[in-house]
């Protein structure tokens, strides 16, 4: 079943930039484009593009907290700005940069507001608080005032306060940002929890491609409003032909690698990078360097998402 | 799934709902501010002592006069009690509006609107603090001194037209604090501007509409209906002549003017979160 519907969905921003001493230009800018999709209920979806694509003007349509211009939006069969009030008991948000926790206040009275301010029938409530605490391992901080957590504790405790009252939807912008490996981990294995077995729908936007590959079976990618590639992550590879860097350092200077399936991209002493496609497993070309090079150490990069991006876009203008 | 139930709640529920939501908010504020208790108690006592030193000027003022513009000192009081017990009622219950422009710019504003509970509450509530009381408190003191030391004999509809010019005047400048911060949704240093209708208003009102210019007073009879706060009742409680002349309905007509407010006010505020969700202008 369609959870969120968009039909040629528009948004244009009215921007007026002075021009000489008292004349002002106004100029449109299209945030959104012509944005046309569907998510079913239980979907994890990953929502990329560069900064400026449009990303936070849908979620702000989707949430009823911005109007579209034009086109059809429906969320759980309700236009989100009629009502954006009714609508808010059925999703969570959660914005990576910003908490909505109180800041001098225990963890846990962030929670009790929400408990009131949902109205979540108290069984209920304490079921989910259990369940999140455990999930999140927010046991030990529960009392402890919110301005003394780090960011990763926040995150977590951000997240519980999303899905306590169990929404239908949960919108995620950059939740793994900032966060060192455990959080990103913890926060990781929570959503698929959370999507996986509670049939909770999540948007996720993020600049973090691991976040997309462990999580979502579907990528959107959007850019200057509009949808260039809607599909799994494996075909977000293939049609932006993106490439992996495998970062070698070798015990001494050498003359650049030859290994099938890598090309060496750049050289600077004993380090070098060699590039591989994306949807290719880095283990046969690291066992062929180690098996030819003295090797001292290795790291694989993956690929910026605004560079498969970039080149994607090309590929389309292109073919 | 079940969708959402589209029928609206009554306006009646979503106001109730909406006081509720502000208690939580201003109940999770006061917690916050009560972490720093020392912080508080300084601020509390910092704020009664200067706003105690404001009617302090007055009184000085009044060593080397009887009168100003004709009004003895404790009629003064009685105009700057109820001025400012009705300023400081307003700012307690809303006047966390003001940084409007702020919560547009960090995006506040934005969590506020994801949240099942009227924005306008949760802005009302924003950062409230319980060291606010320190002005109603102080008005309140001055205008009980200046009730026992008027000599005006107290009949039944000047008893009743203090706590009426009280509440209609709280919700008058209330209004002005909703109305004028709605601006920002346009023009993001419209704050001086409400400011200065509020705070301004609110001295204004402290002195006789006598020493002021008529236009000036009819400006705030039939323009910012600013009059309705304090000076056309206290005519009727003080028993002065109006020095506009006008009907001695208008020293009644407060709740009217509040009414209107309350209208004007909830229109500028809905036209103002219209055009910044972009359906409006």
């Amino acid at each position: 079943m369609a959870l969120i519907e968009l039909d040629d969905v528009r948004r244009t921003f009215t921007v007026r930039t002075r021009a000489g001493r008292f004349r002002r230009e106004r100029r449109e800018v299209h945030a959104v484009d012509g944005l046309s999709f569907t998510v079913r209920a239980g979907e994890c979806v990953g929502y990329i593009g560069p900064n400026g694509a449009g990303k936070s003007t849908t979620v702000k349509m989707l949430t009823g907290i911005l109007v579209p211009t034009s086109g059809r939006l429906r969320v759980a069969g309700v236009d989100p700005a009629r009502d954006r009030t009714a609508l808010a008991r059925r999703i969570g948000v959660v914005f990576g940069q910003r908490t909505t926790l109180w800041w001098d206040l225990p963890l846990r009275d962030s929670y009790e507001l929400a408990r009131r301010i949902h109205r979540i029938p108290d069984a209920r409530y304490r079921a989910n608080l259990d369940r999140c605490v455990e999930l999140l391992d927010l046991g030990a901080i529960l009392d402890t005032p919110v301005r003394q957590l780090s960011l990763g504790q926040r995150m977590r405790g951000d997240l519980a306060a999303a899905l306590l009252h169990d929404p239908s939807v949960l919108y995620l912008d950059e939740p793994t940002i900032g966060l060192d490996v455990v959080s990103k981990a913890k926060v990781r294995a929570f959503l698929r929890e959370a999507n996986r077995s509670r049939g909770t729908t999540v948007l996720l936007t993020t600049h973090d491609l691991v976040d997309i590959e462990q999580l979502c079976d579907r990528v959107m990618v959007i850019d200057h409003g509009r949808l260039v590639h809607d599909g799994d992550l494996d075909g977000l590879h293939t049609a932006g032909e993106s490439e992996r860097t495998l970062v070698v350092d070798l015990a001494e200077a050498h003359p650049p690698i030859r290994v099938p399936g890598a090309r060496v991209v750049k050289v600077d002493g004993p380090r070098q990078w060699l590039a591989f496609p994306a949807r290719e497993s880095a283990a046969p070309i690291v066992a062929a360097v180690a098996a030819r090079y003295p090797l001292a150490d290795l790291s694989v990069r993956e690929p910026a998402i605004e560079d498969v991006i970039a080149r994607m876009y090309a590929g389309a203008v292109i073919g | 799934m079940a969708d959402v139930p589209t029928a609206r709640p009554s306006r009646w529920a979503t106001a109730r709902w909406a006081v509720r939501a502000w208690w939580l908010m201003a109940g999770m504020w006061t917690r916050s501010t009560m972490s720093y208790r020392a912080s508080f108690a300084l601020m509390l006592t910092a704020n009664l002592a200067i706003t105690s030193l404001d009617f302090l000027v007055v009184v000085l003022m009044f060593r080397h006069t009887d009168t100003l513009g004709g009004w003895t000192l404790p009629e003064l009081g009685f105009l700057y009690g109820t001025s400012a017990l009705a300023l400081g009622t307003a700012n307690l219950f809303v006047g966390s509006i003001d940084a409007l422009g702020d919560r547009i710019r960090t995006g506040a504003l934005d969590t506020m609107l994801v949240r099942p509970a009227p924005a306008l509450a949760q802005l009302c509530a924003e950062r409230f603090s319980l060291r606010r009381l320190g002005r109603p408190v102080q008005a309140a003191a001055v205008l009980g001194w200046s009730i026992t030391a008027l000599p005006v004999h107290w009949t039944a509809d000047r008893i009743l037209l203090v706590p009426a010019l009280l509440v209609c005047g709280s919700v008058i400048f209330a209004c002005l604090f909703v109305g004028g911060a709605t601006l920002q949704f346009w023009w993001g240093e419209a704050r001086e501007l409400q400011n200065s209708l509020t705070y301004g208003g609110a001295t204004l009102l402290q002195y006789p509409p006598t020493v002021f210019a008529k236009e000036l007073v009819a400006g705030t009879v039939f323009g910012i209906p600013l009059a309705f706060v304090n000076w056309l009742p206290a005519l009727h409680v003080l028993g002065r002549p109006d020095p506009l002349g006008l009907p001695a309905a208008f020293q009644y007509a407060s709740p009217l003017a509040a009414a209107v407010c309350v209208l004007a006010a909830a229109l500028a505020w809905r036209a103002g979160l219209r055009a910044y969700q972009g359906t409006g202008t």
